[in-house]
């Protein structure tokens, strides 16, 4: 399509690039260094080398609709909409104009990961760049072409107009003359920014892209693609992490029906990404596969985690709390921090609150299970379609053994991410069993075909990446007013942190948190939604809420006189003023105040937490029964994430889906080892919330504050687990200290 | 074993094992990929499909058990995506990851079938086999309410 392509001379401010279309359309683009200046992607993301090369965000075609490149992964966060809705909002086309297409993997479009709620901080002001550039672009053109002061010109719906001579213009009509002008700069594009006052797109409820797919039941996501001719795959591991293939009996079960090849994998490589040892299966159908399991004998070499327990991990905990609790961290300790002295302040306090809190280790449990397709060639390269959070050439680069250039990478829609998707272990392991199986065809004489691997649900829950457990003994000092002038957390880690910031730091004089690992502890974990704090919201905003108890005070107004007093600087990006205004906001639009009349079994509970470089407080009313039975009746939630949401649509989804999510970890979800291997196995023993147990509304609110915009993926989560629980304790005086509910004869009413 | 399945209208010849499910029947021989796998034990619904018009688990529904029942799969719900719970879903914008939805989608109109205005209670009965990791369920319960009141909102 591409015939022409106007390499500008690489000046500094200028950064956009145009490229004409064969039949009259124009591609714009942008040099990846405007993404540079806004530092890398998501946690844990891989380094992608900078390129010069021009990408390709907007394509122009000849009959004035434009395609508009989804740069991202798609995971059910709705950036597949939210990215191109500023490209054309400030590009100043109608989204019904806009066909929006996704990405591959390539190093031209900067950062491409789905983590750590980075997507809108990284691409607003360069998806606000192209869309600017784009339309500066067209204007100057008309301006050109009519002989017009381009202050004269207007636009919209994808056309120029100049009013005092009655003309419009497509932009598909200028696209040649665009295609050989020279870009603007990039200080030009800004000034040519749209007021936001006038976005049509950014701000309004646009719908999700791929939702008539969805709905019809036509292939959207990762599992759904099937080229002719593929193969499935199954990959057995050893239930205890670690754990290696002895011998297998694989020569049984290829004489299996539909099987085609069957072999023992080697381990290799190390950390997530690596590829682990195990029994791959490929056959006509995946069930088939799957089913060749059954047959399947391996005998394991189980390792040294096969002597590891979830309720050893706890006893050592409180061990290591006994003698390690009262010490100060070292000077520039990791996740550790000690102002003042909270010992000399503990023994002179009016009142002291101790408590322990647990939280247990984690299964994402996305629900597309995990899969990845693969097709190794003869010629030594593969091309591999994967629902990865990172999509990253390396792990089926690591897996094939060949060298990651050589990879050629498809992004396609997940079901669900969650941070399971992080780890791209499937993608590793798809690029060994794809070559094995292509070199196995081609010494028969065969052609390569594609291999899809597909994991179980119990795949899946047994061999994932585990939230951090959490074991926390806490304990606060409080003067004779009730104010808290002592606060000690002391973590028993299984590789958690507290992260350095963590409310109420900042705002006790005296104040310790240390930690100390639990050990030996060879689970493999990872980042869950809201890692860092999707755990440590719970047992902070419960100790809190104690403390506030403990000091007769509104809980709610507790945590705000603390803000009110801030202990030298906030620490860490933290902002007082901002985590005051979602406290106040939700205590505004909930009955909070009104909370004394609640029928009796009924309660109101408040949390608050600051995660990802958003403020989010909630108000849940519960009522529980005699028999424990827990009903969550109602939520209302306060979110400041920035000046600028840009799809509140999908954003209020999100949030009210983090609720619910939160449901599960409080209720439900629980993973815990036994000999070394993962006990619970699929959804009857690791249950998700279901429609029945949602409370019957989640209001929410966006405070749209003068700040940058930041995501949503994760901070709605962490506050309102402790916010359900702190509500139990106001309906029943009972104190939750350890989540999830149900081993302690908690159940949903 | 042969079998003759009538999915979505069309009759099917299929030559598989008597226990394969029907789901792996419908995506790996009939390569039909609208209905999904989710957990293979009957918890979580993604794979729900219709046997004369009741929404059951097509995971746990062998295809020798079928017979000359009808089989509706969400490619058959509709033929263009006009069934009041599709337009409904799109309306209140529905999805977030999206896997679901299909095996939602089959369970809801299996229920206003049988019950054309259904109450919240009967809507949390009917819906509470089907999963949304995502947590839609207050947009899925409001979007059921749009499309049972005729595409107008209450």
């Amino acid at each position: 399509m591409k015939k022409t392509s106007k390499t500008a001379q690489l000046d500094r401010r200028q950064f956009l690039q145009v490229s004409a279309l064969a039949g009259g359309g124009v591609i714009i683009g942008m040099y990846v260094p405007a993404f540079a200046q806004q530092g890398p992607g998501g946690r844990g993301g891989p380094q992608i080398p900078w390129s010069l090369a021009p990408n390709m965000y907007i394509t122009v075609h000849p009959d004035n609709t434009f395609t508009i490149i989804a740069k991202n992964p798609e995971t059910g966060q709705g950036i597949r909409a939210a990215l191109p809705q500023i490209i054309a909002d400030e590009f100043d086309v109608d989204w019904t104009q806009v066909k929006i297409q996704q990405a591959d993997l390539d190093p031209r479009y900067g950062p491409q990961n789905e983590g750590g709620s980075r997507a809108t901080p990284v691409n607003y002001d360069p998806m606000r760049q192209i869309g600017a550039g784009g339309r500066l672009m067209m204007v100057t053109a008309a301006a050109q072409q009519w002989n017009v002061p381009a202050g004269e010109l207007t636009t919209g719906s994808g056309t120029v107009k100049h009013a005092a001579s009655n003309r419009t213009a497509t932009y598909a009509s200028l696209a040649s003359r665009v295609a050989s002008m020279q870009p603007p700069a990039a200080d030009a594009v800004k000034a040519a920014y749209k007021d936001p006052k006038n976005f049509k797109i950014i701000g309004k409820p646009i719908k999700g892209v791929d939702n008539v797919a969805i709905v019809q039941g036509k292939p959207s996501f990762s599992i759904d693609f099937e080229p002719e001719g593929t193969l499935f795959a199954v990959f057995d591991k050893c239930p205890v992490f670690g754990g290696k293939v002895m011998s297998a009996n694989v020569d049984e079960v290829k004489r299996l029906p539909g099987v085609k090849h069957a072999f023992v994998v080697e381990a290799a490589g190390r950390g997530a990404n690596s590829l682990a040892s195990g029994v791959a299966i490929v056959a006509d159908g995946w069930w088939q596969a799957n089913n060749a399991r059954k047959t399947l004998k391996v005998v394991w070499d189980e390792g040294p985690v096969a002597s590891q327990n979830t309720i050893t991990y706890l006893a050592q905990s409180k061990q290591l709390a006994a003698t390690e609790a009262t010490k100060l961290p070292p000077e520039g300790g990791r996740g550790g921090a000690a102002v003042g002295n909270a010992e000399t302040a503990f023994a002179s306090a009016a009142k002291v609150v101790e408590a322990e809190y647990y939280f247990p280790l984690l299964s994402h449990a996305p629900l597309e299970p995990q899969n990845s397709m693969a097709h190794y060639k003869t010629d030594g390269t593969l091309e591999i379609w994967s629902c990865s959070q990172i999509p990253n050439a390396q792990n089926p680069a690591l897996g094939a053994g060949i060298d990651p250039a050589k990879i050629t990478f498809h992004l396609v829609r997940a079901g669900g991410g969650f941070g399971r998707r992080l780890t791209s272990d499937y993608d590793v392991e798809v690029g060994k069993i794809a070559r094995v199986v292509t070199e196995e065809r081609a010494k028969a004489g065969l052609p390569s075909v594609p291999v899809k691997l597909l994991w179980t649900r119990e795949d899946d829950i047994s061999h994932d990446q585990y939230r951090p457990a959490g074991y926390h003994f806490f304990k606060a000092g409080l003067d004779q007013s009730g104010k808290l002038v002592a606060f000690r957390d002391f973590v028993a880690s299984t590789n958690s942190v507290i992260p350095a910031n963590e409310y109420p730091r900042g705002f006790v004089q005296n104040f310790v948190v240390n930690s100390a690992p639990v050990t030996p502890f060879d689970i493999p974990t990872g980042a869950l939604r809201a890692p860092g704090t999707n755990g440590v919201s719970f047992v902070m905003q419960s100790f809190v809420d104690e403390i506030a108890i403990a000091a007769g005070k509104d809980p709610l107004q507790y945590r705000i006189d603390l803000l009110n007093n801030p202990v030298g600087d906030a620490p860490g990006g933290f902002n007082a003023a901002r985590a005051k205004g979602v406290l106040e906001a939700v205590r505004d639009m909930s009955p909070w105040n009104t909370r004394a009349s609640l029928p009796k079994g009924s309660g109101m509970g408040v949390a608050f937490q600051f995660a990802h470089a958003g403020y989010v407080a909630y108000v849940v009313e519960v009522a529980v029964n005699a028999q424990k039975g827990v009903d969550v009746k109602r939520a209302w939630c306060a979110v400041d994430i920035g000046r600028q949401i840009v799809n509140p649509l999908h954003s209020q989804n999100l949030v009210q889906g983090a609720f619910i999510e939160a449901m599960s970890h409080m209720m439900a979800w629980q993973i815990t080892i036994d000999k070394g291997r993962v006990v619970q196995k699929n959804f009857n023993n690791y249950q998700p919330t279901r429609m029945s147990q949602a409370p019957v509304s989640v209001d929410v609110k966006f405070l749209q504050t003068d700040f940058d915009p930041t995501g949503l993926g994760e901070p709605a989560l962490p506050p309102a687990i402790p916010a359900i629980t702190n509500a139990i304790y106001a309906a029943t005086g009972v104190r939750i200290r350890q989540v999830p509910l149900n081993s302690a004869g908690y159940a949903w009413v | 074993m042969a079998y003759s399945l009538v999915v979505n209208g069309q009759t099917h010849s299929v030559d598989v094992p008597a226990d394969m499910p029907l789901l792996w029947v419908l995506r790996d021989t009939l390569k039909m990929k609208g209905t999904k796998f989710g957990c293979g034990i009957g918890q979580c619904g993604a794979c729900t499909v219709q046997l004369s018009g009741n929404a059951v688990r097509s995971c746990q529904t062998q295809v020798s058990t079928v017979g000359a029942r009808a089989v509706t799969t969400i490619e058959g719900l509709s033929p263009d995506g006009s069934h009041p719970l599709q337009k409904a879903w799109l309306e209140l914008d529905v999805p977030q990851c999206g896997y679901c939805q299909a095996g939602q989608l089959l369970t809801a109109a299996a229920l206003l079938v049988k019950i054309a205005n259904p109450t919240d209670a009967q809507i949390d009965t009917a819906m509470n086999g089907n999963v949304c990791r995502c947590g839609t369920y207050l947009r899925i319960k409001e979007a059921i309410h749009l499309a049972a009141n005729g595409g107008r909102r209450a």
